[in-house]
């Protein structure tokens, strides 16, 4: 049986940070379902926050100021503390990605440039040009070649195996082969990403089912905040690909079909800079007004900045354009609506990425440590996924030198991974059932009509009793193909049961919590309401069932106020 | 409108001979490769196998060969391809596992020869490294790579001479040496200064032709020859150690 010391889930971002940061003497590998530069954060364009106060309007910028920006845009709902750290540690952060050889965009005078995001008082945003992600995960990719770090690419894990509170293994299901099997770890850190694909409009990569969430919320470990999902205000109207927020951190103009630039009426002081949620409700309340083209999308005008501008910036979003939607945004406008785009919440982990569960670790978009709270502002992700990666690692090995290995943990594994292999099974001796893409199809309806931008209780308990139909309809899945190598339908199946389990915890999270904050809107309850709903919504999986609870939110220097823009 | 789509099939473990396979499929919309192959494999046979990950070119996980062009799947549209009969290849110059699906480990192991990663200067400066945007231009064209492998498969060089690193290796290579950055020494190229590695190009200009990303990893590979060159000739007459 392979035997690690630790064992990251994941080859993104935050997967790679972390192994870059384990004690080099431990046994450490890194699972991927895919080779890692195929995990979504290659497509991360606009940037990435530090408050290094380089851009000439950004003098006064500090950690602080970046700190106070991201806690408000949070609605308040971030753990301050931890958002402090992450600030705090930012600035430090961007100049070891640099020294690494990441080839960010510079100043006139060779200074790391800096361009302004959504919700930031300053121009923060690092990046180099639209492709920051790719040039970040490129970067860390080949660092871990420097370090020979050991990976188990094309292998999904099917299942997080906890036994007395203590992180075993995992089970994993090894595309190449078709065969499922245990892995033995010492500490497993989780950087699975996020669940976007349970929306059907989304702006994430087909892989992002978000089973890692789920199979360690099935684990016994619970999940924090789900109900906050994030839709970003611009995606390519059809396709639903990513346009950065950086177009409009260039100057791009969002402009209804009367030719208006009507985020005056919803973000005066910031226009198409205010946060995403508050510009993704703008958008969809222009189209749901009859002010929209076609019902369907309005314009993110670029025309009126230089075309050398746009080439040298934003080539990446001029590539999209011309070849996913055949227009050149040099001189047309762009067709964009918004989608479904980030996960505010996700595993329940301390700002030492640890989770209840002893030697089980999370990190990034998977996990919720609590920075981002009920909104996260644009070029904060990347930086969660680089610090907290880190942390992830350091820390994980930490509890390494600390805990005693055992060997009696193997039959356990076994047990484990029999149990998956008889739910395969079971699915291949099935000829006929129920076919798990329309599953999928059917799930991704459901979250993207009754759980999305606008969200009031008669959808949600109807949403609520879409998701048990199909966990009643999952049970009569089956394997149509006889074939288990690189079986995408087998990949599906296994992480259709995460998928119905998160949709399930975000739905009744929305429920339950009956005011607006951040991407949470309630048409029911349109107010934020600190004295009942200033807290952070844990959901855990009791006998299959999530069971709700709240726990406090950490208010260290910022007293909760207004949110105006 | 109507296509036939005629796609290789083969499973390294259990097929003595690869074969195409016909399927019919129909659309009213545009649609890309990628999403026509999900669909025929949703609802026609669901053991056919092929990679992707993110539908906008970036991940580089899709690349095979359609109607004999190099291209990513997911950036393909059907009707861009102008005929009614589609034919998908996987890459070649790779073995392949499933369909495809290829191995493509020789594609990396390659980029690890070349030691892909900056040999940054000793002292780390306050604020990072002073660069001026106009030198760190000179690198873009290479740091678009997404690592997608048509350059290494379209190669002829790669198909015949096992020791060849191939375009992207070298094309990252050159974005390194490129880098203003980048404190490599030329006892450190002394492994691309061979046959398989920057003197094995045939200039056919094969991978320029297909990169989806418009990298040119050619231009990588002369530009290193012409370092490794000067570098020789600097060393002969003395002007360094």
């Amino acid at each position: 049986m392979i035997s690690q010391d630790i064992l990251i889930v994941g080859g993104g971002l935050a997967g790679l940070a972390a192994a870059l940061s384990c004690d080099s003497h431990l046994k450490v590998a890194v699972i991927s379902k895919v080779h890692p530069l195929r995990s979504h954060s290659v497509a991360a364009q606009g940037g990435i926050n530090a408050a290094l106060g380089n851009n000439p309007d950004g003098k006064d910028d500090s950690w602080e100021r970046h700190a106070f920006d991201t806690i408000k845009g949070s609605d308040y709902l971030a753990d301050q503390d931890v958002a402090e750290v992450m600030c705090q540690k930012a600035v430090s952060t961007i100049y070891e990605l640099e020294y690494l050889g990441v080839p960010f965009s510079r100043f006139p005078g060779g200074l790391i440039a800096q361009r302004p995001f959504g919700g930031a008082g300053f121009p923060r945003t690092c990046y180099a040009a639209d492709r920051t992600g790719l040039v970040i995960l490129h970067t860390l990719f080949e660092q871990s070649i420097r370090k020979q770090v050991k990976f188990y690419n094309e292998w999904l894990v099917t299942k997080l195996v906890v036994k007395d509170g203590k992180c075993l293994g995992v089970v994993v299901y090894d595309l190449a082969t078709g065969q499922i099997m245990p892995v033995r770890t010492r500490a497993a850190i989780f950087a699975t990403g996020g669940y976007g694909r349970v929306y059907s409009k989304t702006t994430n990569a087909y892989i992002n089912h978000g089973s890692g969430t789920g199979i360690a919320y099935k684990a016994g470990v619970p999940l924090r905040d789900m109900e906050f999902v994030q839709f970003h205000p611009t995606s390519l109207f059809g396709k639903n690909i990513l346009i950065t927020e950086g177009a409009r951190g260039e100057g791009g103009y969002l402009v209804n079909n009367k030719g208006k630039r009507f985020m005056a009426d919803y973000a005066p002081s910031t226009m198409e800079l205010a946060p995403r949620d508050i510009v993704a409700r703008a958008i969809q309340t222009e189209i749901d007004k009859g002010n929209g083209f076609d019902d369907q999308y309005i314009h993110l005008d670029l025309r009126h900045i230089a075309e050398e501008k746009i080439k040298k910036r934003l080539p990446g979003i001029r590539e999209i354009c011309i070849n996913f939607a055949g227009i050149d945004p040099v001189e047309a406008p762009i067709p964009i609506q918004p989608a479904q785009h980030y996960s505010m919440g996700g595993i329940d982990i301390d700002p030492k990425c640890a989770s209840q569960v002893e030697g089980f670790f999370a990190a990034g978009e998977c996990a919720c440590v609590g920075v981002h709270g009920a909104n996260r502002l644009g070029g904060n992700s990347l930086l969660d996924t680089v610090v907290f990666g880190k942390i992830s690692g350091e820390e994980a090995s930490v509890y390494i030198k600390g805990s005693e290995g055992t060997n009696s943990d193997e039959k356990i594994l076994l047990e484990e991974a029999l149990e998956v292999k008889t739910r395969v099974e079971e699915w291949e001796k099935r000829d006929s059932g129920e076919k798990i893409h329309r599953l999928l199809e059917r799930l991704k309806v459901v979250m993207s009509e009754k759980v999305g931008i606008f969200r009031k209780k008669e959808d949600l308990t109807e949403g609520m009793e879409k998701i048990s139909e199909l966990k009643e309809d999952y049970k009569r899945v089956y394997l149509s193909g006889n074939c288990l190598r690189y079986s995408q339908e087998l990949v599906n199946l296994l992480e259709f049961d995460s998928m119905l389990d998160l949709a399930e915890v975000i739905t009744l999270g929305a429920l339950r919590r009956e005011e607006t904050r951040g991407s949470h809107y309630r048409l029911d309850f349109k107010e934020r309401n600190d004295k009942d709903w200033l807290k952070h919504t844990l959901a855990s999986c009791k006998e299959g069932k999530p069971q709700i609870s709240y726990s406090g939110v950490n208010i260290s220097k910022y007293e909760p106020e207004a949110r105006k823009y | 409108m109507e296509f036939l789509f005629r796609i290789f099939r083969y499973d390294s473990l259990k097929d003595e001979h690869p074969y195409f396979q016909d399927f019919f499929y129909e659309t009213k919309e545009k649609k890309s490769v990628l999403e026509a192959l999900m669909e025929i494999r949703n609802e026609q046979d669901s053991t056919l196998a092929f990679r992707y990950s993110c539908r906008e070119a970036i991940c580089g996980s899709c690349a095979m060969v359609l109607n004999g062009n190099f291209d990513l799947a997911c950036r393909t549209e059907l009707q861009a391809l102008e005929s009614s009969l589609i034919v998908i290849e996987p890459l070649p110059n790779l073995e392949i596992q499933k369909d495809l699906v290829v191995d493509m480990e020789p594609f990396w192991e390659a980029l690890s020869q070349i030691k892909p990663y900056l040999f940054p200067d000793k002292k780390i400066q306050e604020k990072g490294h002073r660069i001026e945007e106009r030198e760190m231009e000179k690198i873009f064209q290479y740091i678009n790579c997404i690592m997608c492998g048509c350059c290494y498969s379209v190669c002829p060089v790669v198909s015949r001479d096992e020791r060849y690193l191939g375009a992207a290796a070298l094309a990252k290579l050159y974005r390194f040496v490129k880098d203003p950055r980048d404190k490599r020494r030329f006892s450190d190229l002394s492994g691309v200064n061979t046959e398989g590695g920057a003197w094995g190009c045939d200039t056919v200009f094969r991978c320029n032709e297909v990169c989806p990303k418009d990298v040119r990893p050619a231009d990588g590979i002369e530009a290193l020859r012409r370092k490794l060159v000067v570098e020789k000739i600097k060393r002969i007459f003395g002007f360094r150690r």
